[in-house]
């Protein structure tokens, strides 16, 4: 859907705009003991070294395991969350060099929206108070009708009008999501952070989220972050996609070749373990079961982070170096396809075979 | 280890075996006295075979674990009412004394559930809880419950499990909570096993390897499985029948190709036109059910999904349907009066 956007922008010449750019972005909690002095112990690495692009108007998808850093790096991204190392440039500008009413200027062009409607929207205010806080505190109720802007509101996320005097809890979970998503349009945003957006609706509500969140893209000109854990609903959202696994980028490409093509190990753990509802698919859908569990953030493994459980995984280098997020010289595979493995050009060719 | 996913075995057509679990009208109202009446379960009727997996899908308060407690007596005794009929192997347990109903559910009936740290002992290392459940049911002496214990441990893919046995349950990860409650539930061999979404909280990988597990278990033991889920790719690769639910009542039952191939509740077919795939080509949009079970009518009024069905016709609100054999396609059952044509390419996506 998000294609149409890109198309125009494609046919006028020009590549277009990076928006948000991310450079070496580390976030490190430290791990603290003792009760009363809090000894700092080690840390959890949740993100640790991530560089990556995202251009005006399209979506970006990041998927990966539970734990492995997504809502950290969203947060960070926001600058909700201090990174640790890395810059994070927004439009040009370098957040992370911003402090107080300047960075608060910079929120305003970008808006988070979380998977649980209710935990995020303040039980205590209605829809109108919890619209207008946001346009208030960006100075946008001046000089507009903003009864106008509440009722348009409403209407791009399709909500009836008498939402307006009502509370969170006396909506569905599909309808408190598009309230979610109404303050986060409210103020005009050009960047939003959608972190697991759809995870708590059931499918046939999922269903109208993503669209909605399609048609506004559209209508509004948005530029998404969409953070999931399902593969198939980021697939869907997505231009391009991010694969990580342990606080890094395994894999990163356009939707479509990496299901067509992936090349890291993990993605295609990942992905042949996505049940697919159909049953001609199922009896023979070809899985590979990983062993194990994720390794601890606090304790990452050297080398590649994913050689402790990577059923191709080699006796040298693995679990020595770190790869580094690259681009194959293969025709196969599409511009842009990133991918760290020291062994992807053998694993694709067939050269090197699994352990089965 | 890789693993694919076959069916060598026939999908236990029902009624070529003897059920083991046999659920007839089973109705369960939360509420009366003083408080407004809520019918959760609503006169649901299923059989489950040995070695037969059976599913049991639907949204979120359909009544599926409300189903799945009161087939195990494990719903509080207050404040609901139940009634129809459960028979386990011929026995009815609706009607069976505490003591009786507790020895089943440790020997021949099992259960695991969706927040695997809920049911496990939060003081109790957990080689010493499988332990526990070897000597109670199966009456082994210590010894050799604990080695049995590491061995089941073992079985269900916890790595080094000699260790894990000291270990209590928040030292394991979701995924190892998960097998290691499987583990207690096949410590006896159980005869049946409900599992009520079972994977929900984990991750694919994870998910992946769990239900490979399962799948091994109804294929070598010939267990009855009970697969309760919201996900349609879970059903599809594991299920022999599947039930689908829509407030409280079944609303359709096929057999899991038929089901996908051809749905004909409108229902079932929204809720396959509304979810992605990985493996079809990207692009196009998504056809959403409309609204959301709030606006649902009562069943005795008529259909309970006619405000959200895009087949509605005027017989929908004056008169409730039954769930009557399909003559269409004479292989499942349904509760529609208008339902989708069989003709598949017309009745799930649209372009
Ligand atoms: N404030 C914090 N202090 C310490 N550790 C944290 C903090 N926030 C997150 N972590 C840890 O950082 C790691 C990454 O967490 P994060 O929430 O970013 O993961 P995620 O990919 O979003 O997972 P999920 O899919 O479960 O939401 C986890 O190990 C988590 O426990
Ligand atoms: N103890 C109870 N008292 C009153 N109502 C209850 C009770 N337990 C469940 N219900 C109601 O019964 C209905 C069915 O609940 P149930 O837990 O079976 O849903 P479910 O299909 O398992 O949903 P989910 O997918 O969210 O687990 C819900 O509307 C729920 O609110
Ligand atoms: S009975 Fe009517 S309202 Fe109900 S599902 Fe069938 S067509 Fe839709
Ligand atoms: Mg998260
Ligand atoms: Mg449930």
């Amino acid at each position: 859907m998000t294609q149409t956007a890109n198309d125009a922008e494609t046919d006028s010449g020009a590549e277009p705009e990076v928006l948000l750019d991310v450079r070496g972005l580390k976030v490190h909690f430290p791990i603290k003991s003792g009760i009363i002095f809090g000894r700092v112990t080690g840390y959890v690495y949740a993100v640790d070294g991530i560089d990556l692009k995202i251009r005006r108007g399209e979506t970006y998808g990041l998927v990966g395991e539970s734990g492995c850093g997504k809502s950290t790096f969203g947060r960070a991204v926001l600058q909700l969350e201090e990174p640790t190392a890395g810059e994070v440039h927004f439009a040009g500008k370098d957040l992370a060099s911003m402090k107080g009413e300047e960075l608060r200027k910079q929120r305003q062009h970008m808006q988070m929206v979380f998977q649980d409607p209710l935990g995020s929207l303040d039980p205590r205010q209605t829809v109108e108070q919890l619209l207008l806080e946001g346009m208030r505190a960006h100075g946008l109720t001046k000089n507009r009708d903003s009864r106008q802007r509440l009722i348009d509101l409403l209407e791009a996320v399709g909500l009836p009008r008498n939402a307006l005097s009502k509370y969170p809890h006396e909506f569905s979970g599909g309808q408190r999501q598009r309230i979610g998503i109404a303050r986060a349009l409210a103020v005009d945003p050009e960047l939003i952070v959608a972190d697991e957006p759809v995870s708590a609706l059931d499918v046939s509500v999922q269903a109208q989220v993503v669209n909605l969140m399609q048609d506004l893209q559209k209508e509004f000109g948005l530029t998404y972050l969409v953070i999931a854990h399902d593969l198939a609903v980021v697939r869907h959202m997505s231009d391009r996609i991010g694969v990580m696994y342990l606080g890094a980028l395994v894999e990163e490409s356009d939707a479509d070749d990496l299901y067509g093509h992936p090349l890291h190990p993990y993605t295609r753990a990942l992905m042949s373990a996505v049940p697919v509802p159909d049953p001609l698919v199922e009896d023979t859908r070809e899985q590979i079961l990983l062993q194990g569990d994720l390794p601890s953030p606090a304790n990452p493994p050297t080398g590649c982070r994913f050689h402790t459980r990577c059923p191709w995984a080699q006796a040298t280098l693995c679990d020595t170096e770190r790869p580094e997020l690259r681009e194959l010289e293969t025709v196969e595979t599409s511009k842009g396809h990133r991918v760290a493995c020291h062994y992807a050009e053998q694993i694709l060719s067939g050269e090197i075979q699994r352990r089965t | 280890m890789t693993t694919t996913t076959s069916h060598a075995s026939p999908p236990a057509a029902s009624g070529s075996n003897q059920p083991l679990l046999e659920v007839e009208d089973l109705r369960v109202t939360f509420g009366g006295r003083k408080g407004p009446q809520f019918t959760a379960v609503d006169g649901i009727s299923f059989s489950v075979a040995p070695g037969q997996t059976v599913g049991l899908v639907g949204e979120s308060g359909c009544g599926k674990s409300v189903t799945s407690l009161a087939i195990m007596n494990l719903l509080p005794g207050r404040g609901n009412k139940v009634t129809g009929s459960v028979r386990f192997d011929g026995k009815e347990l609706l009607t069976l004394g505490d003591a009786a109903m507790r020895d089943l559910r440790g020997a021949d009936l099992a259960m695991i559930f969706q927040d695997p740290l809920s049911s496990l002992n939060p003081v109790v290392p957990l080689g010493v809880q499988v332990s526990e459940v070897l000597q109670r049911h199966r009456r082994m002496k210590k010894p050799a419950a604990n080695k049995r214990s590491e061995e089941l441990l073992g079985k269900v893919g916890i790595p080094d499990p000699t260790r894990r046995l000291n270990e209590y349950p928040h030292q394991l990860s979701g995924g190892m909570r998960q097998r290691a409650l499987i583990a207690m539930a096949l410590a006896c061999e159980p005869r049946m096993l409900i599992a009520d979404e079972p994977t929900t909280a984990l991750d694919v990988t994870i998910q992946a390897q769990i239900l490979a597990l399962l799948k091994e278990l109804v294929e070598e033991s010939g267990t009855a499985l009970m697969m309760i889920t919201h996900d349609l790719g879970v059903v599809a690769g594991l299920c022999d029948e599947v039930n689908v639910l829509y407030g409280g009542r079944i609303v359709e039952r096929a057999a899991r190709h038929e089901l996908f191939a051809t749905p004909r509740h409108p229902y079932t077919g929204g809720l396959l036109a509304s979810i992605p795939r990985l493996d079809l080509p990207r692009g196009g949009r998504l056809n959403p059910v409309k609204g959301s079970v709030a606006d649902n009518i009562p069943w005795d009024e008529g259909c309970a999904f006619a405000p959200r069905c895009n087949s509605v016709i005027d017989v929908c609100t004056q008169k409730s349907p039954d769930l009557a054999p399909d003559e269409a396609t004479s292989d499942r059952l349904l509760r529609c009066h208008n339902p989708l044509t069989t003709d598949a390419s017309d009745s799930t996506q649209e372009a």
